[in-house]
């Protein structure tokens, strides 16, 4: 079963704001198959007796209590972005690429 | 860009309104949703922040414990059913106002379901039934820069402040809501209210609208008249009052009803309301269906309230806001249309609290709902804005049954408080607005208003004691409000040595 087409590569690759040639559509096409292929394959091995779940661990309710915890300071905040103006972080244009 | 409007009457005889409201509750904790940064307002730029609400590699969140019990205790109070056990989920869109790529929300597992919340609309109870509460987190605020309007559109770059990024927040959405025809804007604005108030009662949420902290989302759509098929709905985001809520599905219903009317079709998207102009614009040139790809959030194991918890915070939940008006109606005596006056107004706190002040029912309603409302009124804003406090207006009261002031009086010690002359007792010292109780000034003034009016001083020796009327009309002008009117009277029959 080819689950993966070229055009849900693209509609992914629109989502994820990535420009991908032609060419790379169909090669991330076939790999992204294959890994849904993989997975696919637990489904073969999982019995009605085991419900799906999304977490590793058998845990509920980890909580932290509402406490205030030191901040970092706006310098180290700031320190990794690749623009600053006024302590905030540049970003480029956000609408406009489909406009 | 305009818009043709359809006279909202001529609209309604048309087409028939059905609402949907998502609202959106910044919860009052002291720390984020998932961090202990400090939830504060107003901080300087980037101060709230940390790995985890900035995202940076390796970081884990950790959910906060009383934006889980406040979630449930919201749910409880708007009569839902809380799930046995649910998930956390990652709501995947590009945007920066989250530095994660993607929110932490909930999908298809809501804390809360299936509730619903009564309101009062003229005269009558509208149910409006609450499709599910969520918890989930607010997002940074964006600037945009360039550009001719400061807004998104034709910015040239944006800079983000992540101190609201993590901020615990409730997502409150009402099940579709038909039926209520021409009401729809005040049904509207009275689901935001009551939910607002049902909130304040909560103390879950400071629940300002001019902060942000409590934020709808209102849509709307119109259906032809004796149609059964809704129609294609469009969503006003981010409106910031109540007065706005209300204003803004009059105006879509118009804006709808011309396009229907000219044969044309509603598109499915997101507008804008603006202040000014009461009207709503278009928010994205070009919409794209969304595509979040929910998906089970990994960094956080399932939720499970405990039933027992569950029935805790049941049992424990304060008096809710309906009831409480209920109670306080039997206990002022108030008729239901003054308190559906009072509630409309947003003023029935206010007259709680100048009760609770020490103030007689009646005279707090009084000054809040004539006065007080009229200045309100004449300045644009609402009760709660005006500069003068519960406590104030109670003292208020105080002086006026005291005899220290009369009603005329105690109207421009509040005109004196409003324009920040300081609290009642300093207007009345500064602008001397005692009552005249002194015999001899009242008395010196009796004289001149008897010797000014002979015809009427003699009809009352004559027996006529109606006429005093005339007299005590002019002691009370001639000492400029400021004299007891009770106390003129006595003292003028004494004069003309009458008595009743």
């Amino acid at each position: 079963m080819s689950a993966i087409t070229r055009d849900e590569v693209a509609h992914l690759a629109r989502l994820s704001r990535l420009a991908l040639a032609d060419e790379e559509l169909d090669h991330f096409a076939a790999q992204l198959d294959q890994i849904v292929g993989a997975v696919a394959r637990v489904a073969e091995v999982a019995a009605d007796d085991i419900p799906p779940s999304s977490h590793a661990l058998p845990l509920t309710n980890v909580f932290r209590p509402d406490e205030v915890r030191p901040s970092l300071t706006p310098q180290q905040a700031l320190s990794g972005a690749p623009a600053v103006e006024d302590d905030r972080f540049r970003v480029p244009r956000i609408l406009g690429e489909e406009a | 860009m305009t818009e043709t409007l359809m006279p909202y009457d001529e609209a309604l005889a048309q087409f028939e309104p059905v609402l949907g409201l998502e609202t959106h509750v910044e919860l009052g904790t002291a720390s984020k949703m998932f961090c202990g940064c400090p939830t504060t307002f107003g901080a300087p730029p980037n101060t709230h922040v940390c790995p985890v609400c900035l995202a940076l590699p390796g970081s884990l969140p950790t959910a906060n414990e009383t934006a889980i019990e406040s979630t449930i205790r919201i749910g409880l109070a708007l009569n839902c059913s809380i799930a046995g056990w649910c998930r956390f989920a990652r709501k995947n869109y590009f945007y920066p106002d989250m530095p994660k790529n993607y929110q932490i929300s909930q999908y298809d597992e809501p804390l809360c379901f299936d509730g619903y919340l009564d309101v009062e609309v003229d005269g009558k109870t509208v149910r409006i039934e609450i499709e599910r509460v969520h918890l989930e987190e607010d997002t940074g605020k964006s600037t945009h820069v360039g550009g001719a309007t400061g807004r998104i559109q034709g910015a040239d770059y944006s800079i983000v402040d992540y101190n609201r990024a993590g901020i615990p927040l409730v997502e409150i959405v009402t099940k579709p809501i038909p039926g209520t025809d021409r009401l729809a804007p005040e049904v509207a604005r009275a689901y935001a209210t009551e939910l607002r108030e049902v909130m304040r009662s909560l103390g879950v949420s400071d629940v300002r609208m001019e902060e942000g902290s409590m934020r709808c989302d209102v849509n709307v759509s119109l259906m032809p008249r004796g149609s059964s098929e809704w129609g294609t709905r469009t969503e006003t985001k981010n409106v910031n009052s109540l007065r706005s809520v209300e204003r803004s599905v009059r105006s879509e219903i118009e804006r709808q009803a011309a396009i229907l009317a000219d044969g044309g079709r509603i598109i499915q998207e997101t507008r804008h309301f603006h202040e000014d102009t009461g009207l709503t614009t278009s928010g994205r040139s070009k919409e794209e269906a969304q595509d979040y790809r929910y998906f089970p959030e990994p960094d956080l194991v399932p939720i499970e309230p405990d039933p027992a918890w569950v029935a805790r915070l049941k049992a424990e939940l304060p008096e809710l806001p309906s009831v409480r008006r209920r109670r306080l109606q039997a206990e002022w005596g108030v008729s239901d249309l003054d308190m559906a006056a009072m509630h409309n107004a947003d003023a029935f706190g206010l007259v709680e609290a100048t009760v609770a002040a020490g103030a007689p029912a009646a005279d707090a309603r009084k000054w809040w709902m004539g006065e007080l409302a009229r200045r309100a009124n004449e300045a644009g804003t609402s009760l709660a804005e005006l500069p003068i406090t519960p406590a104030q207006i109670a003292r208020v009261t105080e002086l006026v049954a005291s005899g220290a002031l009369n009603d005329k009086l105690a109207r421009q010690v509040l005109e004196g408080v409003l324009a920040g002359e300081g609290s009642p007792d300093d207007v009345v010292a500064a602008r001397g607005l005692q009552i005249v109780n002194d015999d001899g000034e009242l008395s010196t003034i009796i004289d001149q208003v008897i010797a000014a009016n002979t015809d009427a001083a003699d009809k009352i020796r004559g027996g006529k004691i109606a006429a005093v009327g005339a007299l005590v009309g002019g002691v009370m002008k001639a000492s400029r409000g400021k004299a007891d009117a009770g106390r003129a009277r006595q003292l003028i029959l004494d004069k003309l040595g009458v008595t009743e």
